[in-house]
């Protein structure tokens, strides 16, 4: 048994973690996010030179075929620097969907295009309804002499506005649908939603009347919610690891404050009032840390609890991000609320992470129907024998 | 990453298992619901002479000692798999885990020769003096008093909080031989018979109704000189290196018993009504229910990472204090869910025909609120964690 990042993927997480305080610092978070899309053309195209856009592709898409663990260890990292721009879309959304396409062809050209860093890409699912469960998509894809129509409205698309394609959730003939469809189509409204986290900009996507040709339809019906499912799960892993790091930073931020900051003639790190936050805050970093990196190695070993892993992960650090943001800015004091200090950009990140792809609230009663409805009470699963017993 | 076991470790872990499942006594609970505290006992020290034939008393001892030399590993598959079997603790629980442990890395030959045997047969039962009335949080506060007088020590002085007490034919006793000396110097570690003249042990009765812990109290008591453990004036150095062992594996038994109710309380859910269906289907619940499921669960989870770190670094580290913070406050909460989930039911105690589990639940909602407070408050853990892991400026 070994729970802990092996010497290479240890190596992998530094690497990604100087790259990162080197060319994206706060500084440049700062400067993206009083921009329009928050993309940085100059640093995405640096980040796919480091090949992490094909990370976990496989490699006859010129991906490097990694794990969910590696995959894990570079969002945590990402987290810590609060990384704006469309990577997560992309990588963690596009791709696994991709992957999930029974059309070939497409599948080829798109993930080789993701795993380059020649396309970036937004998935469109939520609607009016701001329901993650599959079941409530009702945007409307219809057959017609080309191929497809779609009508309807998207909302809460992570960066939409500088995706060179989308792939859009739809219902055809009653079934779940995947449609691939390019920027540029006719008939596609972007407009952005101003909200919280203006490092991950959200937008609204409304199609009207859009026509897309026949082979842009991924996957329809049983494989089109495979693939939704897989990438609900890739997505879901990836983000309570991203949120772990953000995590990690607000920790390190505090706690570097709270040794320095002096009142009554000392640090105010000294007084058990502030220490015991600042505690809280490690057990709440670590404790996601233990469950986003078993969702990620769950999801990259397909073990069958893997579904339950990843909703443990973000019941657990939905809560704990933002408990240890609200910590970080009390800690602060005066400076946490100021725009000035950086704690509220972490802040808004966790509230919007809180909400993407299911709140605490939203995974609890997924673990409720896995464990309570199961009809069988499953039998104490000792530490060390999660997989084989 | 790799969550599973080693061949050698299955080996091990089924050993044992099928051991367990041939040997556990079937009146077990029997015993446990109905026997005063003293038949218990006897019928736990029998329980241990039996586990101590069979070889699996003390496993982490070396075997020079009586061990087995067991792995850490191998120290965790045996908490869980007692937990699992619902097998009876063994009755010389602190000699096993702090005092042995202890007479092995600090003891003289003869020492370990006179007592470590009598530990692991269970035929000399150990308790630990270290709290006081003066001395809790502040350990280092310690008062009784050892003044040497030949060949012997006088203990005068008073003990508290002192679980097994009432049982302990010895006592690892914290003291202060250095009259003139404060804090964490000219303290002494001394092994005292309890049989010693002098010797009163008064049961302290708890919050739940039984005395678990007792008061001990030491008028003139003489101990021979050679009864000190490692160096006189260096017992606070002794003394912590016990603490450490206490908190490596005792998670991973706790995980499993938490686990075990959590299931409990699940096939309840399907009975116990709520707002006219089954509370299962309450939706209120459900929440409060997945949640003790995460938590137990992120227990679990730390769990395997704080083992991982120690097979790394080779000792138990501050980071022990995350886990306890996590686990007696995840524990607290969990018996409030069930006691939701119960309703009325859950105030009625032991021997109520009407009463869930024989007022088990009653009793664990009670017991729980002792969790943050023994072995380390969760006030202490914090101040470690803050000061040790965090590196804040020491408060006092």
């Amino acid at each position: 048994m070994q729970f802990a990042l092996t010497e290479t993927q240890q190596t992998l997480k530094n690497t990604v973690r100087k790259f990162l305080a080197a060319e994206c610092p706060i500084a440049e978070v700062r400067k993206l996010m009083e921009t329009e899309t928050a993309l940085d053309p100059a640093l995405w195209r640096k980040i796919a030179e480091q090949g992490w856009n094909g990370m976990i592709l496989p490699e006859e898409y010129g991906g490097f075929g990694m794990g969910m663990v590696e995959m894990a260890a570079t969002m945590e990292e990402m987290g810590r620097a609060l990384l704006p721009g469309p990577f997560f879309s992309t990588v963690l959304m596009a791709g696994p969907l991709l992957e999930g396409s029974s059309n070939s062809s497409e599948k080829q050209k798109y993930l080789s295009a993701i795993a380059s860093g020649e396309a970036k890409a937004a998935v469109a699912l939520l609607e009016d309804s701001a329901s993650w469960s599959p079941d409530a998509v009702q945007l409307k894809a219809a057959s017609s002499a080309s191929g497809y129509t779609l009508d309807g409205r998207k909302l809460f698309v992570w960066d939409a506005a500088v995706a060179d394609f989308l792939i859009c959730v739809a219902r055809l003939n009653a079934e779940i649908a995947l449609f691939l469809i390019p920027a540029k189509a006719g008939g596609l409204g972007i407009t952005d939603l101003p909200a919280m986290d203006s490092t991950r900009k959200l937008y609204q996507v409304a199609l009207d009347s859009v026509s897309v040709p026949r082979e842009n339809l991924l996957a329809e019906g049983k494989p089109a919610r495979a693939a939704l499912e897989h990438m609900l799960g890739v997505a879901t892993a990836g983000l309570v690891a991203e949120m772990t790091g953000g995590m990690q930073r607000l920790l390190e931020m505090t706690v570097e404050y709270a040794k320095t900051r002096k009142q009554f003639g000392r640090p105010i790190g000294q007084f058990q009032a502030v220490q015991h936050l600042c505690a809280d805050m490690l057990v709440y970093t670590e404790s996601s840390r233990s469950a986003a990196y078993y969702a990620a190695w769950a999801i990259q070993e397909r073990v069958p609890e893997a579904g339950l892993a990843v909703s443990v992960a973000k019941a657990y650090s939905s809560d704990a991000y933002r408990e240890v943001g609200n910590r970080a800015i009390q800690v602060h004091g005066g400076m946490g609320f100021t725009w000035e200090n950086d704690a509220h950009l972490f802040y808004r990140r966790a509230k919007a992470s809180e909400l993407a792809f299911g709140d605490a609230t939203y995974h609890r009663e997924r673990i409720a129907r896995m464990v309570i409805d199961a009809g069988h009470v499953q039998e104490a699963q000792p530490i060390l024998s999660a997989v084989h017993s | 990453m790799d969550f599973n076991l080693s061949t050698p470790e299955l080996k091990f872990r089924d050993d044992l298992r099928a051991w367990l499942q041939a040997n556990v006594p079937a009146d077990w609970e029997k015993h446990r619901t109905e026997d005063e505290m003293l038949a218990r006992f006897e019928f736990l020290r029998d329980w241990q002479k039996k586990v101590y034939n069979a070889g699996w008393a003390g496993i982490a001892w070396p075997k020079e000692y009586g061990g087995r030399g067991a792995t850490l590993m191998e120290q965790v598959i045996f908490t869980e798999e007692m937990a699992r079997a619902g097998a009876p603790p063994l009755a010389n629980v602190l000699g096993l885990i702090l005092i042995g442990p202890t007479v092995i890395a600090f003891g003289t030959d003869a020492q370990k020769k006179r007592f470590l045997p009598n530990i692991l047969n269970a035929e000399e039962i150990w308790c630990q003096g270290f709290s006081e009335p003066n001395a809790g949080s502040d350990l280092a506060n310690v008062r009784t008093e050892a003044r040497l007088d030949g060949d012997y020590y006088i203990i005068n002085g008073q003990k508290v909080w002192t679980s097994y007490g009432w049982a302990a034919d010895w006592c690892a006793l914290l003291t202060r031989s250095d009259p003139a000396s404060t804090k964490h110097h000219g303290l002494t570690y001394i092994l005292v018979n309890m049989k010693s003249p002098g010797v009163e042990v008064r049961p302290l009765r708890q919050m739940t109704g039984e005395s678990e812990f007792c008061e001990l109290f030491f008028h003139d008591v003489r101990v021979p000189a050679e009864n000190v453990l490692g160096k006189v004036g260096d017992g606070w150095n002794v003394a912590i290196g016990t603490l450490m062992h206490e908190r490596a594996t005792l998670g991973a038994g706790m995980q499993i018993t938490f686990k075990r109710q959590f299931d409990r309380l699940v096939e309840l859910s399907h009975t116990i009504q709520r707002n006219g269906q089954p509370a299962a289907a309450d939706p209120v619940m459900r929440q409060k229910l997945a949640q003790s499921f995460v938590d137990i669960e992120i227990m679990r989870l730390n769990q395997m990472r704080a083992i991982t770190r120690i097979n790394q670094n080779g000792v138990p580290g501050p980071e022990g204090s995350i886990q306890k913070i996590f686990w007696t406050e995840l524990n607290q909460r969990f018996q409030q869910v069930a006691a939701e989930l119960l309703g009325p039911y859950v105030q009625l105690t032991k021997g109520d025909g009407h009463a869930i589990d024989d007022g088990a639940w009653a009793y664990s909602f009670l017991r729980a609120r002792g969790n943050t407070i023994e072995a380390g408050t969760s006030e202490i853990q914090r101040n470690i964690v803050g000061h040790f892991v965090l590196g804040l400026p020491k408060s006092y």
